[in-house]
C-alpha cells in the first residue's frame, strides 16, 4: 500500500474546515437474534447459532424480538429522539455473502427514532452538541474470513469463509446530522462522541459495547470545506475503526490526507475507506456506485412496530442518568480534583472505578489502582485493563490493605497473582503466603535479633537518633520477606530499643 | 402500453398528490431496466430488455391506477393485514446443527461456507 501524502494537521486546519458525520452500530445484548430465536452469543463455534431464518431458507419467516424493540426505544430516548408512533422494516438489497438471503432487514423511511441530540464532553470539559438524525433497527451480517492474500485482508484473497452466527444479531444504527464547527477538536470529538455512545449503552444495559468484539462500530464520515468557500467537500466514509483511539486517529488521518490532495489540486473520491490499526492509515475500499442503490422496499414478512405511549413512558422513566450528568455527580461525590477526575475519564475506566467503589473500596484507592498499577501492567501486557482484573477483585484487594492483611507492596504482588489467574486476592494471599506478619511475637524476635547484631545502631537509637532505626527496620522487613507493616515494625523497634 | 385512461376516476375528482410522481415512474426506459438487471445480477439479452421495458411499464402503470382511487387522506400501507406489534419473546429455541446448516453450502470447510473472494466490495 503506497503511503498517502499527509498535510501537517495545523496547516490543514488553516486551509479547511473539517465536516464530520458518524454512523455508529450498536449490537444489542439480547439473548436471541433480531428476527429469530437463535442465540445471540459471541465466540461460539462457527455456524452453531443458526436457524432457518438466519439463512433465509425458503419458508422461514422473521419475527421481531420484543426485547430488541424495547432496547431500541430506550436507546432512542437516551439519544433525545422522538420515538416514531409507527415504524416499519424494509429490505436493503445487496449481493454480498455476509447475508445468505441477499438482503438485510433494516429500516428505511420509517425508523424507530428520529431527531435527537447528544451532549459530548471533551477532555478539557467543553461541551459539544451533536444532533442525531435517526436511530434505526436492523440485523447484523455474518462474519467473513478472507483466506489467502496478505494478513487476511480482502485484497488478494483466494476465497472467503462465512460464519453466519452474527447474521441476524440485533443492531441499532445511530446516524448523526452533519457536524460543523468541530475545527481542530474534530479528532477528539469523534472519540468523545463514540465514547459517549458507549457509556450510554453500557448504562442502559443494552449492549456489551466491546469495540474489540465489534459490539460497537463506528463509520466516520469526513470531508473538508475550503475556508470561505461555503461549500461542502466530497466525503469519505472510514470503516473498520475498532477502538476509541482508532476513531480519533482515523479522523485526524483523513483530514491530513484529504487536505494534502486538495491543496495539490486533486479531488477527493467519494468512497469507503478502511482503517488499518497496524499502519495507522486508511486505504481505499469500494467507490460509491451502483452498489449503493439498495432498492429498499417494505419488508412484507414483518408488521409495523407501534409502541404504546405507556411503554415509551415506562422506558423513559427507567432511563439512567445522562453520561455527562453522571460524570458531574461522580466527581462531586468522590471529591476528586479536576485533574484526578480528568485522568479517570481519559483512562476510559470510569465504569470500572465506579463498580470498584460500589464493591467497597474508597474512590481514591479505586482510582489509584485502575489508573496506576493496573494500567501500568496492562500497558506492559499490551492488553485492556478490564481484561486483567474485575472491579470486585480490585475492591477485595483494597479491603485486604484496609484491614491490615496486606501492605501496598504486598498487594501489588497479590495483584500480579490475580492477573496470572491464581484466583481471588484472598486465594492468592493464602497460596503465596503473602499476608502481613501481624504476630508481634514473630516481629519482636526478628527485631531483637537485628538490634543485637547491630549494637552501634541500638546505641544511636537509645541516644535519640531515631533515624538510625531505618537500618533495623530494613533488616526486619528483609527477614520478614517484606510481609510486615513497616509502621508497626518501627513502633516495635523503638519499644525494644528502650527495653533491651 | 396501456393508454392513460383511468376508469376508476371520474373527471373533476381530486387527484392523489402522488399521482404525478407515479406517472413519471411508469415511463420505464430500457436504460432503467439495464440498470436494475445489473443491480440484481441478472444477465439480460437486448430482446429481453426490450420486452421487459414494455412489461414493467405496463405493471407500473397498472399499479399507478390504484392511486386514482386513493385520496390524500388514505395513509400509505406497508402491509395488507391490519396488524401491528407481532412480537416474539426473547427466549432461545432450537438451532440447526452445523452439519444441517452446511447442507445448504455449495462448498464449505467443515464449519463455514466457502465463497469466492469478492474484490472491492467489502461491506
Amino acid at each position: 500500500m503506497a503511503k498517502a501524502k499527509l498535510m501537517d494537521f495545523d496547516k490543514a486546519l488553516e486551509l479547511f474546515e473539517p465536516v464530520l458525520g458518524f454512523e455508529v452500530h450498536v449490537e444489542l445484548s439480547t439473548k436471541t437474534k433480531m428476527f429469530s430465536a437463535a442465540p445471540n452469543n459471541f465466540g461460539s463455534e462457527p455456524n452453531t447459532n443458526i436457524t432457518p431464518t438466519c439463512l433465509g431458507l425458503p419458508g422461514a419467516l422473521p419475527v421481531v424480538n420484543e426485547q430488541a424493540v424495547r432496547y431500541s426505544i430506550s436507546l432512542g430516548l437516551a439519544l433525545g429522539c422522538d420515538i416514531a408512533p409507527s415504524s416499519t422494516f424494509a429490505r436493503k438489497n445487496y449481493f454480498y455473502p455476509d447475508l445468505a438471503k441477499n438482503y438485510q432487514i433494516s429500516q428505511f423511511d420509517q425508523p424507530i427514532a428520529i431527531n435527537g441530540n447528544v451532549e459530548v464532553e471533551l477532555a478539557d470539559g467543553r461541551l459539544f452538541q451533536i444532533d442525531i438524525e435517526r436511530a434505526h433497527m436492523e440485523e447484523d451480517a455474518g462474519k467473513l474470513t478472507h483466506v489467502g492474500g496478505s494478513a487476511g485482508r480482502i485484497q488478494g484473497a483466494e476465497y472467503s469463509l462465512v460464519d453466519f452466527n452474527r447474521a441476524g444479531v440485533p443492531l441499532v444504527e445511530i446516524v448523526t446530522r452533519i457536524i460543523y464547527g468541530a475545527e481542530a477538536d474534530a479528532p477528539e470529538l469523534a472519540k468523545a462522541y463514540v465514547s459517549t455512545i458507549r457509556d450510554m449503552v453500557v448504562a442502559l444495559g443494552i449492549s456489551d459495547a466491546k469495540m474489540e468484539r465489534g459490539n460497537l462500530r463506528c463509520d466516520a464520515n469526513v470531508s473538508l470545506s475550503p475556508r470561505g468557500s461555503g461549500t461542502l467537500g466530497t466525503r469519505t466514509e472510514t470503516k473498520n475503526v475498532n477502538s476509541l483511539r482508532s476513531v480519533e486517529r482515523a479522523v485526524r488521518y483523513e483530514i491530513q490526507r484529504q487536505a494534502a490532495i486538495l491543496a495539490g489540486g486533486g479531488t477527493i473520491t467519494q468512497e469507503t475507506r478502511h482503517w488499518h490499526e497496524d499502519t495507522g492509515a486508511t486505504s481505499a475500499g469500494r467507490p460509491k456506485s451502483d452498489a449503493d442503490d439498495y432498492r429498499y422496499f417494505p419488508e412484507p414478512d414483518l408488521l409495523p412496530v407501534v409502541p404504546a405511549p405507556e411503554l415509551i413512558e415506562e422506558l423513559r422513566a427507567a432511563l439512567p442518568e445522562k453520561p455527562a450528568e453522571r460524570r458531574r455527580r461522580l466527581k462531586a461525590d468522590w471529591n476528586f480534583s479536576d485533574l484526578e477526575f480528568q485522568d479517570v475519564v481519559n483512562s476510559g475506566l470510569l465504569n470500572e472505578i465506579t463498580e470498584t467503589v460500589a464493591q467497597g473500596a474508597s474512590p481514591q484507592t479505586a482510582r489509584k489502582w485502575w489508573t496506576g498499577e493496573i494500567a501500568r501492567l496492562a500497558n506492559i501486557a499490551d492488553a485492556e485493563p478490564t481484561s486483567l482484573v474485575t472491579p470486585a477483585q480490585v475492591a477485595e484487594l483494597q479491603l485486604l490493605i484496609d484491614d491490615g492483611t496486606l501492605t501496598d507492596r504486598l498487594a501489588r504482588q497479590v495483584l500480579e497473582g490475580v492477573i496470572a489467574g491464581e484466583g481471588s486476592p484472598r486465594e492468592v494471599v493464602d497460596a503465596r503466603g503473602l499476608a502481613v506478619v501481624s504476630d508481634d511475637g514473630a516481629l519482636i524476635a526478628a527485631i531483637d535479633e537485628a538490634l543485637k547484631s547491630q549494637p552501634d545502631v541500638l546505641e544511636k537509637i537509645r541516644e535519640g537518633k531515631l533515624q538510625a532505626a531505618g537500618a533495623v527496620i530494613g533488616a526486619v522487613m528483609k527477614a520478614m520477606q517484606g510481609k510486615a507493616d513497616a509502621a508497626r515494625v518501627r513502633e516495635l523497634v523503638l519499644e525494644r530499643a528502650a527495653a533491651l | 402500453m396501456i393508454a392513460t385512461s383511468h376508469p376508476l376516476r371520474t373527471p373533476g375528482e381530486p387527484t392523489n398528490p402522488h399521482r404525478d410522481k407515479l406517472e413519471i415512474m411508469s415511463d420505464i426506459t430500457a436504460e432503467q431496466v439495464r440498470h436494475l438487471a445489473g443491480l440484481a445480477r441478472i444477465d439480460l439479452s437486448e430482446a429481453e430488455i426490450a420486452s421487459l421495458t414494455l412489461e414493467l411499464g405496463q405493471i407500473v402503470e397498472a399499479v399507478a391506477s390504484v392511486s386514482s382511487v386513493a385520496t390524500a387522506d388514505v395513509p400509505i400501507t406497508s402491509h395488507p393485514i391490519p396488524l401491528v406489534n407481532v412480537y416474539r419473546e426473547d427466549v432461545v429455541a432450537d438451532v440447526l446443527d452445523t452439519a444441517q446448516v452446511l447442507t445448504q453450502a455449495p462448498e464449505h470447510d467443515g464449519s463455514r461456507f466457502k465463497v469466492s473472494a469478492i474484490l472491492g466490495e467489502e461491506q
